[in-house]
């Protein structure tokens, strides 16, 4: 059995041919190109690269959207006994200069123009980097370095170099073993910086093994690479999962474009972060308040039934005939139709990880009939340890474990796990691998427990759950998810517990949704900051956060909020490169607001400091509103947390 | 960069009137192979009057007007517009002429039109030869639209985009045209900074890419000087200036007309 990543494309090369293994869409038209040819351009790069004198052991770090270059490029690394490296493509000059210059990394391969003049802009500061590698030469013809290479140039090199020693790659191949490291994947690191974890041909592969033993996937099924190829869930899917089933991965023509590329594909599994699910319900929440009286009716009358089917299905129950009867023509009349716009109606299977996903986002997708299931693992498991399965979900929980994984939980309450995808440590980093890897048990720092099924429920970051006033233990991840889900709310911090007498937020309106909502009003605005800083949106606001009060105890009530005036952003490190919220970061950043929310004060005056792409900066002041929320006499509906 | 400069349309002597009021008077300028040349001047002063005359639309009560192509010198005087833009002479406008009610790609392939042989009856049965020129023709509009950057618009009707995109649109169609020289008539009004820093990403591109010769028109004193090889200045229809933008910047009479306004002068102080 093949038991590294060349090795299997080798095998697939031989097995399935000319069946499609990548396909992208270029020139309006989906090119593909076949398992022969794709093996073929990863053993030109791969001999270009050792013709310029790559070592087993290097590092090649990528950079640029999912395109077929950036797998071959991490192909061709991996053949050739050298490790690659992805580097969010939105990543800052700086950014970008630490992760290259940390991984030791002799070769970048940066996709265009934008990725290239970012590394140029610290290329004094990065002197282990040998080589430059783009393969989009657009606007590059007067680049005169002799560091910087096209790939193409490239690929003629090794397919020279092939022609000279007709075996080596092959031979290359068979020398990589299981216990190599295949891939630096970095961590997405809510706390300071990125770490870089070492994972290994066999811990993703068996990764993938153990999900499709689970989860099984054909060669025919279609796949659409969507999310950045640095982050782990992207690497699973595209990368571990792709070679060990064989199935189709495409790419979209450009990432404005992945909507329409998303229903043109109609892929049968996803997996996604909170984020695109979230913004999806959004999306079709803001459509139907936009349409006509009659299809609004059509759809609330749907959506009733299918929440009651799905809910019949989550408490393990099979619906009566007459509510399979209704459904049916809710799917005809609307579900279908849905599915279709987003191109979601193959679908199989589709996985949320990363983060938390809110019940009520679970439950739409549910009723739609869309089969979503919650993913659980970090980036040091290769991603996933714990899966929900066909038929037993359960939106509290992220399901059991996957075959071949232990999960455990400390005295402290922390999740451990331990399978033969957990990661052999970070690199050039041993004290963060000893608090991370003990005895084999990889210390996630969430907190959680098992159910009465085994199924495992993940409260928090166990550092991030907060004590109540009243003595309950609370997690205000789950605050801030249940704001989400209003199509208006983009992003929320929620504080609370210890020193803080009750629960309060920071919240960011979604300007595209309000913006849409304000305009239909007729309330003018200019920027951001003025449309967030509107009564009436203030009002908007409110409704939202006080509809999610009525689904609190009182203690976990949010009593003020205020609507912060700039979207949280990765570029000013508020988020992380995977849209995470770094709480204490920004708990600390905003200290003076929080201060704010808890001292009584009607406002506050802000003053801060955004950073723009290209790193320049810019100072804005402004005043902002705090909203005070009365305490509720009305009873509590009270939920069970975590 | 190169050796001798290529002369490839020059203006002698140009007068344009209007009854009694003069938008051209004795107007003379060459324009060079790869360059980038802008044309600038205060309100009224001529500059859209010229490109209508290199483009045809307007015809100089007299003087020359001559395009040099393979050796060949086309008199531009006695030329319809179509037969200038079919020698390669393609023109964005500064007030969006599109079909606001057909897609982005309609209209792109709508700039086809002048190097489409067909005629109603091969069109109409759509058969052979028809067919490979279209997809000839729609791969070049792909690459165009793939330039621009404009896929996600493909299918999208041109009336229902934000002006900076109707703008690009513009420009594509332009494009379309395959134009050895490409006059562009304010590409970047209206737009916002973001916009205007993709336009001359842009035009930068198509010039050095494509090796599109670029006449340019634009009020931006920040975007003439960053974008241009040379600068040609215009008041009350007279040449007044002619060179560098950084000899423009300094040259009297540029800053005496440009007088009075303040955000110009700062750009030429």
């Amino acid at each position: 059995m093949s038991d590294t990543l060349p090795k299997l494309l080798v095998a697939n090369a031989h097995r399935f041919g000319d069946r499609v293994a990548l396909r992208e869409k270029e020139y309006g038209i989906w090119q593909t190109l076949s398992w022969a040819e794709y093996l073929d351009r990863v053993r030109a790069f791969s001999l270009g690269l050792l013709h310029l004198g790559l070592q087993p052991g290097d590092k090649v770090a990528i950079i640029g959207d999912n395109r077929p270059e950036w797998v071959i490029a991490e192909l061709a690394a991996q053949s050739a006994g050298a490790i690659s490296m992805g580097v969010y493509q939105d990543a800052i000059a700086a950014e970008i200069q630490y992760l290259v210059d940390f991984s030791d990394a002799r070769f970048v391969v940066a996709e265009d123009q934008e990725q290239v003049d970012k590394l140029l802009e610290v290329w004094e500061q990065l002197p282990k980097a040998e080589y430059i590698i783009y393969y989009d030469p657009r606007g590059m013809r007067h680049y005169n370095y002799p560091f910087l290479l096209d790939f193409q140039e490239v690929e003629a090199l090794g397919r020279a170099h092939h022609r000279e020693h007709p075996n080596l790659f092959q031979d290359n191949v068979e020398r990589t073993r299981p216990d190599d490291v295949a891939i630096f994947s970095t961590t997405s690191g809510t706390t300071g910086k990125p770490k870089l974890a070492m994972l290994t041909h066999h811990n993703l592969i068996s990764m993938a093994r153990n999900l499709i033993q689970v989860d099984p996937l054909e060669p025919d099924d279609e796949y659409l690479s969507f999310l950045p190829l640095p982050w782990i869930g992207e690497q699973m899917m595209s990368v571990a999962t792709a070679l060990v089933v064989g199935f189709t991965v495409n790419f979209p023509e450009e990432p404005e474009t992945v909507r329409e590329n998303l229903r043109e594909i109609g892929p049968h599994v996803m997996f996604s972060p909170p984020r695109i699910w979230e913004s999806l319900v959004s999306e079709v929440q803001v459509k139907v308040e936009d349409t006509t009286r009659l299809k609004r009716a059509v759809y609330e009358w749907a959506m009733n039934v299918g929440y009651r089917v799905a809910d019949a299905r989550f408490a393990g129950q099979e619906p009566s005939p007459g509510l399979r009867r209704l459904y049916r023509l809710a799917d005809w009349l609307i579900f279908m139709p849905i599915k279709d716009k987003f191109g979601l109606r193959r679908l199989r299977r589709a996985y949320t990880g990363g983060a938390a996903l809110g019940p009520d986002v679970f439950r739409f997708f549910h009723a739609l009939g869309v089969n979503l299931k919650q993913i659980y693992g970090q980036t040091e498991i290769s991603g996933i340890s714990v899966l929900h399965r066909d038929g037993d979900i359960k939106f509290q929980t992220v399901g059991l474990p996957l075959p071949g994984t232990e999960v455990r939980i400390a005295e402290n309450g922390e999740i451990l796990s331990r399978s033969p995808a957990v990661f052999v440590g970070y690199y050039k980093n041993p004290e963060a691998t000893a608090e991370t890897l003990v005895d084999g048990w990889l210390h996630s720092g969430d907190a959680g427990y098992f159910d009465e099924d085994g199924h495992l429920i993940v409260i928090d970051r166990a550092a991030d759950v907060m004590t109540l006033a009243d003595g309950t233990k609370f997690s205000p991840q789950f605050i801030e998810n249940k704001l989400k889900f209003s199509p208006y709310i983009k992003e929320a911090v929620v504080f609370g517990g210890g020193d803080y007498p009750f629960v309060t937020a920071l919240i960011n309106i979604d300007f595209a949704n309000v913006g849409t909502w304000a305009e239909r009003r007729q309330i003018a605005y200019t920027t951001y900051t003025d449309l967030a800083q509107k009564a009436d949106v203030y009002e908007l606001i409110r409704a939202h956060v006080e509809r999610t009060n009525s689904d609190l105890p009182p203690a976990a009530r949010i009593r003020r909020f205020l609507l912060l005036h700039k979207e949280l952003d990765a570029d000013d490190a508020e988020l992380t490169r995977t849209r995470k919220v770094r709480r204490r970061f920004v708990a600390q950043r905003y200290q003076e607001l929080v201060a704010a929310l808890y001292s009584g004060a009607p406002s506050v005056e802000v003053e801060t400091t955004i950073t723009y792409q290209d790193g320049r900066t810019a100072t804005i002041r402004t005043a902002l509103r705090i909203e005070a929320l009365e305490e509720t006499a009305e009873p509590p509906a009270l939920e069970r947390v975590g | 960069m190169s050796t001798q400069p290529v002369e490839r349309l020059y203006a002698r002597h140009i007068t344009l009137h209007f009854g009694g009021v003069a938008a051209l008077s004795d107007v003379s300028l060459n324009v060079r192979q790869g360059e980038i040349l802008a044309i600038i001047g205060p309100n009224g002063a001529g500059k859209t009057s010229l490109l209508n005359c290199i483009s045809g639309l307007y015809r100089p009560q007299s003087g020359e007007l001559v395009f040099l192509k393979d050796g060949r010198a086309h008199n531009l005087l006695q030329l319809r517009p179509h037969q200038i833009a079919r020698l390669g002479i393609a023109r964005a406008f500064q007030n969006i002429e599109l079909f606001r009610h057909m897609t982005v790609l309609e209209n792109i392939m709508l700039g086809r039109h002048v190097h489409m042989r067909g005629n109603v009856l091969t069109c109409g049965l759509y058969w052979w030869r028809q067919q490979e020129e279209e997809i000839r023709h729609r791969r070049r509009v792909e690459e165009i639209i793939d330039f621009l950057e404009i896929e996600n618009i493909r299918h999208k009707p041109v009336g229902t985009l934000a002006y900076g995109l109707q703008k690009r649109v513009e420009l594509a169609r332009a494009l379309a045209l395959d134009p050895e020289i490409l006059l562009l008539d304010e590409p970047m009004a209206g737009m916002n900074v973001e916009e205007k820093e993709d336009m001359a990403r842009f035009i930068l591109d198509i010039n050095q890419e494509w090796d599109v010769t670029v006449v340019l028109i634009e009020h931006d004193m920040g975007v003439v000087m960053d974008l241009s090889d040379r600068v040609v200045v215009l008041d009350f229809g007279r040449v007044i200036a002619e060179g560098r933008p950084d000899e423009i910047r300094h040259n009297p009479l540029v800053v005496q007309a440009y007088l009075g306004d303040e955000a110009l002068m700062e750009h030429l102080a």
